[in-house]
């Protein structure tokens, strides 16, 4: 065990030894995969960011209940009364037709219209504060436009639930992407490996001819893929890291307009980390495929 | 210690290297392969490693069979056997001492003690203030020697040399062929092939001739 231990070891510093004696190969290397990977990170980067967003704007959804116009004062106090009943509505304000036509009256783009009516063609409304989901307030619609007195019930979630489903395709694109530059990671390393396999053909003869075991022989290669896969996650979160700086900037100037601070947040520490084990694993998954296919061909003769 | 019966070994395409050749080896005995090229020296020398496996009779090794030695046995096998090759094989990506040092890489030594026994073979062989120098810096005699110090450093019980002074001038090969001596005089079963008739015959030891992969005698 210690023994293992300790060749472990040895063969890690020899690894990192010549990847670093071959800084240019090793980098080019390194940026392949992080930029491979940098592409469905970034994507799944903004998606988090947008997801994030999406849950503020429909922390609240709003509900409007339009009464029907022969809906009178008693009515009113009946529905006020019901709706607190019913749960996943928070507040119910009721907003009567001559407020709601002020408010028209108010509005520079509206106001030479109102002008002209003879009479308020406006109805007596409820606005409902309801806390939940798009799916919450699916519940609630039958439930809410089975209430006597109701003409219209019109929901504000119908945009967000739009987004919601154009982000989840969007994911699943990330996924495909992802699935897809994880296969290229593969390679990437397959082919290191085999490059790494001819170049050391000679040690690796040799050292089958004075009693190395396969399993000797193999380690130094699952080593290199295993570094490179995790150098080329780390390079891949700092590309995708430095594209955020970048963008914040532009974004935080376009926030500004609409009075937001709104930027771009980062992945928290274990998602680095899981990053990172990820493409270490691919890497050593490409090694460890290479390794298989090249090494038997490398017998002494 | 090693034993060949009835053992024929032919490659694909149909070429017999040997045929119905049976001999035994003693521990601690000095032994020569002579014959012309092509008799099958090499094949013979092969056959104790497992490099080739023999296509029917037996070859035993320390009591293992070698033709039907599994796979993941066979390094450990070879940990046992100090191969020497013509064309030396060595690393010319490190230095000398590293070279001798390949062996002990995966047995788990620590690596103080690897370290001695490298400068010990090193000594042996007269190369201990070369053990910094690239073996491409060697002259051919140094290399064959630096082959030797990596054969031995495992501490073998067997040595197999195949035309190990092949390359080498009349001097240089006198000193590695007194190099095999000695290491036969404390213990080291030595196996030797050669085409250099005058050299075997000044040491005067046992000699096996091959004829197209048969015994003369």
């Amino acid at each position: 065990m210690i023994t293992w231990l300790r060749q472990h070891r040895r063969t890690f510093g020899l690894t990192l030894t010549r990847l670093a004696g071959n800084p240019l190969a090793t980098l080019l290397n390194v940026m392949v995969i992080g930029v491979a990977l940098a592409l469905p990170l970034g994507g799944y980067l903004l998606l988090q960011n947008l997801g994030s967003v999406t849950r503020q704007l429909t922390g609240n959804p709003q509900v409007s209940l339009f009464l029907a116009p022969e809906a009178g004062k008693a009515d009113i106090a009946a529905l006020e009364a019901r709706l607190k009943q019913i749960p996943g509505v928070r507040a119910a304000r009721f907003i009567p037709r001559e407020q709601a036509l002020e408010g028209l009256k108010r509005s520079e783009n509206t106001a030479d219209v109102i002008a002209t009516l003879q009479v308020n063609p406006l109805p007596d409304a409820f606005v409902l504060e309801t806390g939940g989901s798009a799916a919450e307030l699916e519940r609630l619609e039958p439930e809410l436009k089975a209430l006597p007195k109701i003409a219209h019930v019109q929901f504000d979630s119908a945009w967000v639930k739009r987004l919601e489903t154009l982000i989840e395709l969007s994911r699943t694109a990330v996924l495909i992407l992802a699935t897809l530059l994880a296969f290229g990671l593969i390679a990437v390393t397959f082919n290191t490996i085999r490059l790494q396999i001819l170049t050391q053909k000679d040690e690796i003869e040799v050292s089958k001819l004075i009693g190395a075991t396969d399993a000797f022989i193999r380690r130094p290669f699952f080593h290199l893929g295993l570094i490179q896969g995790a150098l080329g996650g780390l390079a891949a979160l700092a590309i995708v890291y430095l594209c955020r700086l970048i963008l914040n900037r532009s974004i935080l100037a376009l926030a500004q307009l609409y009075g937001s601070d709104f930027r771009l947040g980062f992945f928290g520490f274990s998602d680095c980390l899981a990053l990172l084990v990820f493409a270490a694993f691919l890497g050593w998954l490409g090694a460890y495929m290479s390794v298989s296919r090249h090494l038997a061909d490398i017998e002494p003769k | 210690m090693i034993s060949f019966s009835q053992v024929r070994k032919s490659y694909r395409g149909g070429h017999e290297a040997l045929a119905e050749l049976s001999f035994s080896i003693e521990t601690g005995e000095l032994v020569f392969i002579t014959g012309r090229s092509g008799a099958g020296k090499s094949t013979l020398l092969k056959l104790i490693p497992a490099i080739e496996r023999p296509t029917s009779g037996t070859v035993l090794v320390n009591g293992q069979n070698i033709g039907s030695m599994r796979r993941p046995a066979i390094p450990y096998l070879r940990r046992n056997l100090g191969l020497i090759f013509q064309d030396q094989k060595l690393l010319y990506d490190r230095s000398a001492f590293d070279n001798v040092m390949l062996p002990l890489a995966f047995t788990g030594h620590a690596h103080k003690d690897a370290a001695r026994r490298v400068r010990a073979a090193l000594d042996k062989v007269g190369l201990l203030a070369r053990e910094k120098a690239n073996p491409i810096t060697l002259s051919g005699g140094e290399q064959q020697r630096l082959c030797i110090a990596r054969a031995v450093v495992n501490r073998p019980s067997i040595l197999l040399a195949d035309e190990p002074t092949a390359s080498l001038d009349s001097a240089s090969a006198a000193e590695v062929m007194e190099m095999f001596r000695s290491f036969n005089q404390v213990g080291v079963t030595v196996l030797i092939a050669t085409h250099d008739e005058a050299l075997v015959q000044r040491l005067n030891p046992r000699v096996l001739v091959l004829k197209q992969g048969r015994l003369a005698s």
